[in-house]
């Protein structure tokens, strides 16, 4: 027998309690790691953003077009290495449910802007030079069973061709994958071209541009004068960083942070009010136990190291087995989630996170259970005087 | 320290208790001397200050005044994590309810004290099968308290009282929760404790026939010693 031992053995004193403690807690752990895995994947492009690219939308909102013409005027402002523009087509697949997220887009320039999308370099030129041609992403490929050389259908729920019809035939000539994991590859592009020049309305529109900078210092000087470049005309510009962009079309949905937070904030203060009672009354229930570990020599320190070690391992394994959980979990949806929420994952962040958490946790639970352990009187624990 | 030296002296020893705004002393100008090799029973009324009295000897509570002097150095100043440390080493406690872990077998309880001593985890085993073997309960080394008797309960922690070797066992009513048989029983061996092996005993008790056992019995009346017998 070791101090291990005696730990352990106080944990599991009452080995349905300890249970349903650890069971509370893992519900928590086990929101907690779902919901951070669900912010983070919300938060994707924010995070895969680079520091150097800006993106330009239409000052009223980045859902109203501008003039093509922009595009030549801002590849002419000093500090910019590429810019290229994109239209949302808000596509489907065979029928609306199959929602397709596709852009019409300048092809050359938008890789440019895009180093992280890999393409092997036949299908870029195939990509360059076909003008039915569209590249999907793996992630994209992969839910519709798509493969090179496939020839298929889209509708766009926004936009109608001349002849009334909302349905563009694709040749599938390129697959894209990414660098990074993170970076999402559940999307698909094809020429802005082909798209333009079928148009029944709003020809020569772009929806928005995207441009990287010489250096992040040059940023500012880029933006404001690309503003001002289109100041009192009648589609003003707003460029900002591309990290604030995905930042602001993240929160169209509202304030997703602040209600996971809350959710979790709530899961876990009301988790570590039963746990926190019930550690309090679980030791009140050893106090003689505690005065005998005192009368035989125990110092005050070592006990409270030994209660405080027993809300340590409560919380170590409850939160392990809920994050484990939720990990299981997260991987288990991803795929299905793809189409969504690309990158949808346990990042280590969030494991870290929740790391951190558990340690505060049995600090918060099994600081007082440990000092009013510590403080015992063995006389009066005894009950004689 | 010197043969001759006791292993406890008590000098003018006072306790007070405040209780609200009123004061109960319990004791006031103790003096006793507790030699090696003795074992003493100390009697009394209850609330005359006898289990006060043992937890002063026991260093777990303080004095009000006074001094509590074991083998010519003071413990009644020692700080609490000092005493601790001194209880682990000099004094093995005895109680009237066992006070075993209900979660430890019985080798494991016995085994606590030791947990403080650095020994290796086979020596541990070792002392441990000794201690049992003296109270005549090795067989049982693997049950728990409620698997065990009163009777049993209270052999193992009497193990565990000896099972680090200390200079003396300090026992609060030891078979104040025993028939009478099983009584003498544990008596018997604490006797053989103290004859065989030298421990010194105090051991507090109501019983005058539990305190026949002792060599001497000690009356602790309104704050005072009477002696009643001395046997060694």
């Amino acid at each position: 027998m070791n101090e291990a031992t005696l730990i352990r053995k106080g944990l599991f004193r009452k080995v349905l309690r300890a249970i349903l403690m650890m069971v509370s807690i893992s519900i928590a752990f086990f929101i907690f790691g779902v919901l951070g895995a669900v912010n983070k994947a919300f938060n994707a492009g924010v995070d895969v953003a680079a520091a150097n690219r800006l993106v330009i939308v239409n000052a009223i909102n980045f859902t109203v077009s501008m003039p093509y013409a922009y595009f030549g005027r801002v590849q002419g402002v000093d500090g910019i290495t590429h810019v290229t523009h994109a239209n949302w087509f808000g596509g489907y697949y065979q029928q609306p449910a199959n929602f397709v997220q596709t852009f019409a887009v300048e092809p050359e320039t938008y890789l440019d802007v895009y180093p992280e999308l890999i393409l092997p370099p036949e299908q870029r030129e195939a990509w360059i030079n076909t003008r039915t041609c569209l590249i999907v992403g793996q992630a994209l490929a992969t839910q519709y069973g798509w493969s090179l050389g496939d020839r298929i259908p889209l509708n766009s729920n926004i936009w109608q061709q001349a002849d009334g019809s909302s349905d563009w035939d694709f040749d599938i000539c390129g697959i894209f994958t990414a660098e990074d994991s993170s970076v999402p590859t559940n999307y698909a592009m094809f020429h802005y071209e082909y798209f333009n020049e079928s148009l029944a309305f709003a020809r020569d529109t772009i929806g928005w541009m995207i441009l990287t900078t010489e250096d992040v210092s040059l940023n500012d000087q880029v933006a404001d004068e690309i503003d001002a470049m289109f100041a009192n005309s009648p589609a003003e510009t707003e460029t900002t960083t591309e990290a604030a962009f995905s930042q602001a079309f993240v929160e169209q949905l509202g304030n997703i942070n602040l209600i996971l937070t809350s959710v979790i904030g709530a899961a876990f203060a009301t988790i570590l009010m039963i746990v926190g009672t019930t550690l309090v009354l679980a030791i009140n229930e050893r106090t003689k136990e505690i005065a005998v570990l005192k009368t035989l020599g125990f110092q005050s320190g070592r006990i409270f190291r030994m209660i405080l070690t027993e809300s340590f391992l409560l919380s170590l394994i409850g939160g392990a087995i809920g994050l484990g959980l939720a990990t299981a979990l997260v991987m288990a949806a991803a795929e299905g989630f793809q189409a969504f929420l690309p990158g949808f994952r346990m990042p280590l962040s969030v494991v870290w996170q929740a790391f951190a958490l558990m340690i505060a946790f049995a600090l918060v639970t099994g600081f007082f259970p440990a000092f009013n352990a510590m403080r015992i009187r063995i006389v009066e624990a005894f009950g004689k005087l | 320290m010197t043969d001759q030296q006791p292993l406890y002296q008590l000098r003018d020893l006072s306790k007070t208790y405040t209780r609200g705004k009123e004061s109960i002393s319990i004791f006031k100008g103790l003096d006793m001397d507790i030699q090696h090799g003795d074992f003493i029973a100390i009697m009394g009324p209850s609330g005359s200050g006898k289990t006060t009295l043992l937890n002063q000897l026991g260093g777990i509570d303080s004095p009000s005044s006074g001094q509590v002097v074991f083998e010519g150095k003071r413990i009644d100043n020692l700080s609490q994590g000092a005493l601790a440390k001194w209880r682990s080493r000099n004094v093995g406690f005895i109680f009237q309810f066992y006070n075993l872990m209900p979660t430890l077998s019985a080798a494991q309880n016995v085994e606590l004290p030791l947990l403080l001593t650095g020994l290796s985890g086979g020596e541990r085993k070792k002392r441990v099968k000794t201690a049992l073997e003296i109270v005549g309960i090795a067989d049982r080394a693997g049950h728990k308290p409620r698997q065990l008797s009163g009777g049993q309960q209270q052999r193992v922690a009497i193990a565990r009282a000896i099972v680090a070797d200390p200079k003396i066992l300090l026992a609060d009513e030891p078979t104040g929760d025993l028939d009478r048989t099983t009584a003498d029983e544990i008596l018997g061996m604490l006797q053989q404790l103290n004859t065989e092996l030298g421990k010194t005993i105090v051991m507090v008790t109501h019983d005058p026939s539990a305190a026949k056992y002792a060599k001497r019995e000690l009356y602790l009346d309104k704050g005072e010693f009477v002696e009643r017998g001395n046997r060694s």
